[in-house]
């Protein structure tokens, strides 16, 4: 029995730890300036954590195969523990943990401890059952005001989002179905809900945030290749949370330029 | 601490109750309730896999019209998916290894008759009960049973024009718990008393059984969690019903305004996790306790760092109230209370790596009998590993940004909090079913039983893993709509056939169960050979436990292979013959 848990725990390891190697189920390809970081410390992670994975299994299978009962021949070894051993494997899990949290807060910080910086492309994302929209603030570079009893998700565009058409400031306000984005800039992103909590996630751009009624959280990422990236839900939404779906388009910035311009003609 | 004492004396002052009602239903012996507890979370944990086996048919085969249910539409799928989680959870996890094995031997491990407060203990069971059926009773109401999740995030869970099954539905869910935790409340308040105040001469706090240090620190744990729940579950009905405003602001659902405002989603997530991340501990620290208790009687060695276990549980204990926050790296709260919530969930990292390495150690050098409890023992340290080490993934806010809301999280949690807790049950069942019944159960289904659960656990869980790395969002009903998520169709398809094989399997523990309880062969009062107090009286163990006898304890709970004595193991009970150090 301590052969075929030792063979079936090593069989178990072996696998689970290839398909991590072979990277056969993967991350998307990453497009944002954060997205090379990010990578990096799951591979950081991965290798130490995948060698406290295999260690410990190995190990556990081995005793089990290693000190089976064999007979009368046998006697087991009487201890009641070593307090050495305690203290150093104590201290080093702590280095290690703890270490690894450090290593990797510098990202964070600079994901979300600092505002977008100034010139940054601004896009407020409104998430509502079951539908992404995108509020570009027009030539004024100002979101006009919104207000909740306008909302009439019937109409999409400007309507769905509750747009007071009799402030100023919101008269050269767009709304889209799909995220446009230049290549190379920061993008600000402004995150609201209408309804219930939605999560917005890009996976190609390692961005994830969720949109909270109430709440209008500012965060930013840069795209750094042009590309359709998918955008989804990650926040349990309701019964059409599967098909919260959207597409963020990533172009050159003379693209992106024409686009705003031809938005802003249908608007006129 | 007379009054503890008194009353559980006065409950055994006069012979066991004869009639069936007072013996079996209204009954106020621990062991009985003990069982009615185990076998309320027996059916639960059916249900629960029941429940799971629809959801995995229905992703992958999201057309197909099944006998009885007809079609499952996508908010049917997300009512299966919030029942699983909160059957499995409240009335599984933390209702079997606690109110059911802590039911019943943490008083007989102590030397104690009975609990400190034995009418409290049978209304906790009556009163958790009551709960389990509302829950259930939430599946019939018009709209049928909420699709919020087990979190039951507002203003989803708030709002009955959110989607169908808020309205009824969602009403019973939310009630349901506040009277589950009334009932949880209540079982702590016993077992902190009665390991205070109820244990035998001799018996330290120091020499209790390590099973019933993790009774304890998760009584400690409920008493402190349980209440805050109880307090958000109130405030979530006064939202849904008296027009409060806690947890929702100003909202419009499909164009029309909800009449709310000023709330905060983000209160009732700080509130649900400051019990939700205890409550993982909860279920998962008398599943340490018991397999630290097996890996020594099995090994026929003394557990490896007694004193270290005790300390890992408690830090484990309280530092599990200081991490709640890693669950809202996403939710909008303040990037630097993140990253302080992120540094404390690392540390509690460490406790967990010295229980492991103990049992390791507890292992090294031993003498291992591979009878059915010391195989799920094993298999526990195993899952505990694996689904420990996707921890310091998802501790860290940067890896929690793409990962987050994931399968990656499915796979990591499932395999730590859910199956690893069960085979801490499966373990106790084998092991103490030859003293609650008198009979052991056959140890060739229990093998098979064995292979079926830790194999398919590992096929099943393993591979979310990876569908969370290439972007898999959780609690989606159908993959048609996302285009990556077409590629990764072949590997869900291969979790639900594991999990058709490995749901098969759970029938040959059932039928074992129920078999051996008849049929099986009969035990001698210490078949396992081990020390502990439990082992010392009758099989099954008599109204008072001890007949009679208050045993007087003489040394620690695990003296095995002691030089110089004659047996491998001395009782607790026994004297050592030999100065021990």
């Amino acid at each position: 029995m301590g052969l075929v848990l030792l063979i079936i725990i090593w069989l178990i390891t072996l696998i689970s730890t290839y398909f991590f190697i072979a990277k056969t189920w993967w991350f998307p390809v990453g497009a944002s300036a954060a997205a090379a970081g990010i990578d990096h410390y799951f591979t950081v992670t991965l290798l130490l954590m995948g060698i406290v994975f295999v260690a410990a299994q190995g190990i556990l299978g081995f005793f089990a195969w290693r000190y089976r009962d064999r007979g009368t021949s046998t006697v087991a070894h009487y201890s009641h523990g070593n307090n050495r051993l305690e203290i150093a494997w104590t201290v080093l899990t702590f280095i290690l943990f703890v270490g690894l949290n450090l290593m990797s807060s510098s990202i964070w910080a600079s994901e979300r401890f600092r505002p977008a910086q100034p010139g940054a492309v601004q896009v407020e994302v409104t998430g509502m059952q079951f539908q992404w929209y995108f509020r570009y603030p027009g030539p004024d570079s100002k979101f006009g005001a919104t207000k909740p009893e306008l909302i009439d998700p019937s109409t999409g565009g400007e309507g769905a989002v509750g747009l007071d058409a009799t402030d100023a400031a919101s008269k050269d306000d767009f709304v889209t179905g799909t995220m446009y984005l230049p290549v190379g800039r920061e993008a600000e992103v402004i995150l609201r809900a209408h309804d219930v909590i939605h999560s917005f996630f890009v996976p190609g751009m390692r961005f994830k945030q969720d949109a909270v009624p109430g709440l209008a959280i500012h965060m930013h990422f840069t795209p750094i290749s042009t590309g359709d990236y998918e955008i989804v839900c990650a926040e349990l939404c309701g019964l059409g949370h599967y098909k919260m779906h959207g597409m963020l388009k990533v172009v050159s910035q003379q693209e992106f330029d024409a686009w705003l311009t031809a938005r802003e003609s249908e608007k006129q | 601490m007379a009054t503890g004492e008194f009353a559980a004396h006065e409950a055994h002052a006069h012979a066991a109750p004869q009639g069936f009602i007072r013996k079996w239903v209204f009954s106020l012996d621990h062991k009985v309730i003990g069982l009615q507890y185990y076998f309320l979370a027996l059916t639960a944990v059916f249900v629960g896999m029941f429940l799971s086996l629809l959801m995995r048919i229905h992703l992958i085969w999201p057309g197909v019209s099944l006998p009885l249910f007809g079609e499952i539409k996508p908010e049917a799928y997300l009512s299966l998916l919030t029942m699983h989680g909160t059957i499995m959870v409240f009335f599984v996890l933390t209702t079997a290894p606690q109110g059911g094995f802590g039911n019943y031997f943490l008083p007989i491990q102590i030397g104690a008759a009975d609990m400190a407060f034995p009418v409290i203990n049978m209304l906790s069971f009556w009163v958790t009960f009551l709960a389990y059926i509302v829950m259930l009773s939430a599946f019939f109401v018009t709209g049928g049973a909420p699709l919020h999740g087990w979190t039951g995030y507002p203003p989803l869970s708030a709002l009955p024009s959110a989607g169908p099954g808020e309205g009824l539905g969602a009403d019973l869910w939310v009630i349901s718990i506040a009277l589950f935790c009334i009932g949880a409340l209540m079982s702590a308040l016993n077992f902190i008393t009665t390991t205070l105040d109820m244990r035998a001469r001799g018996m330290s706090l120091m020499r209790m059984p390590l099973t019933c240090w993790a009774w304890f620190i998760t009584a400690i744990l409920g008493l402190l969690a349980f209440g805050v729940l109880l307090a958000a579950g109130i405030l979530l009905i006064l939202d849904r019903n008296a027009g409060t405003s806690f947890f929702v602001p100003l909202v419009t659902v499909n164009g029309q305004l909800a009449g709310h405002k000023g709330g905060s989603p983000l209160l009732w997530q700080h509130l649900f996790w400051f019990f939700g991340h205890p409550e993982v501990y909860i279920a998962i620290l008398p599943a340490m306790g018991l397999c630290s208790q097996l890996v020594s009687v099995f090994s026929r060695k003394p557990i490896f760092g007694y004193k270290a276990m005790v300390y890992a549980m408690l830090s484990i204990g309280i530092m599990g109230f200081m991490v709640w926050g890693h669950h809202m790296f996403m939710s909008g709260m303040s990037p630097y209370s993140g990253f302080a919530f992120s540094v404390m969930t690392m540390a509690i990292g460490v406790p967990s790596a010295i229980k492991t390495f103990n049992w390791l150690g507890t292992l090294w050098g031993g003498k291992i009998r591979f009878s059915s409890p010391m195989l799920f023992a094993i298999g526990f340290v195993s899952l505990f590993v694996s689904g420990g080490i996707s921890g310091p993934f998802l501790a860290q806010p940067v890896l929690d940004i793409p990962l987050h809301d994931t399968y990656f999280v499915t796979g990591h949690f499932h395999l730590i909090m859910g199956v690893a807790s069960i085979f801490g049950i499966f373990a106790a069942t084998y092991y103490w079913f030859p003293k609650m019944f008198g009979r052991l159960m056959n140890e060739r289904l229990a093998r098979w039983h064995f292979w079926f659960s830790f194999v398919g656990t590992y096929a099943i869980f393993m591979p979310m893993h990876y569908l969370g790395m290439a972007g898999h969002p959780r609690r989606y009903s159908e993959l048609t709509e996302v285009g990556y998520l077409h590629n990764l169709l072949p590997l869900q398809k291969f979790i639900t056939y594991v999990a058709f094989i490995t749901i098969a399997g759970q029938f040959i523990f059932l039928f074992n169960l129920f078999w051996s309880m008849k049929f099986g062969k009969k035990a001698s009062d210490n078949p396992w050979e081990a020390t502990t107090l439990e082992w010392t009286t009758a099989t099954p163990p008599p109204h008072d436990n001890f007949a009679g006898r208050t045993p007087v304890i003489h040394h620690g709970p695990y003296e095995y292979s002691v030089p110089g004595e004659p047996r491998d193991f001395v009782m607790q009970t026994d004297p050592l013959t030999v100065a021990v150090r």
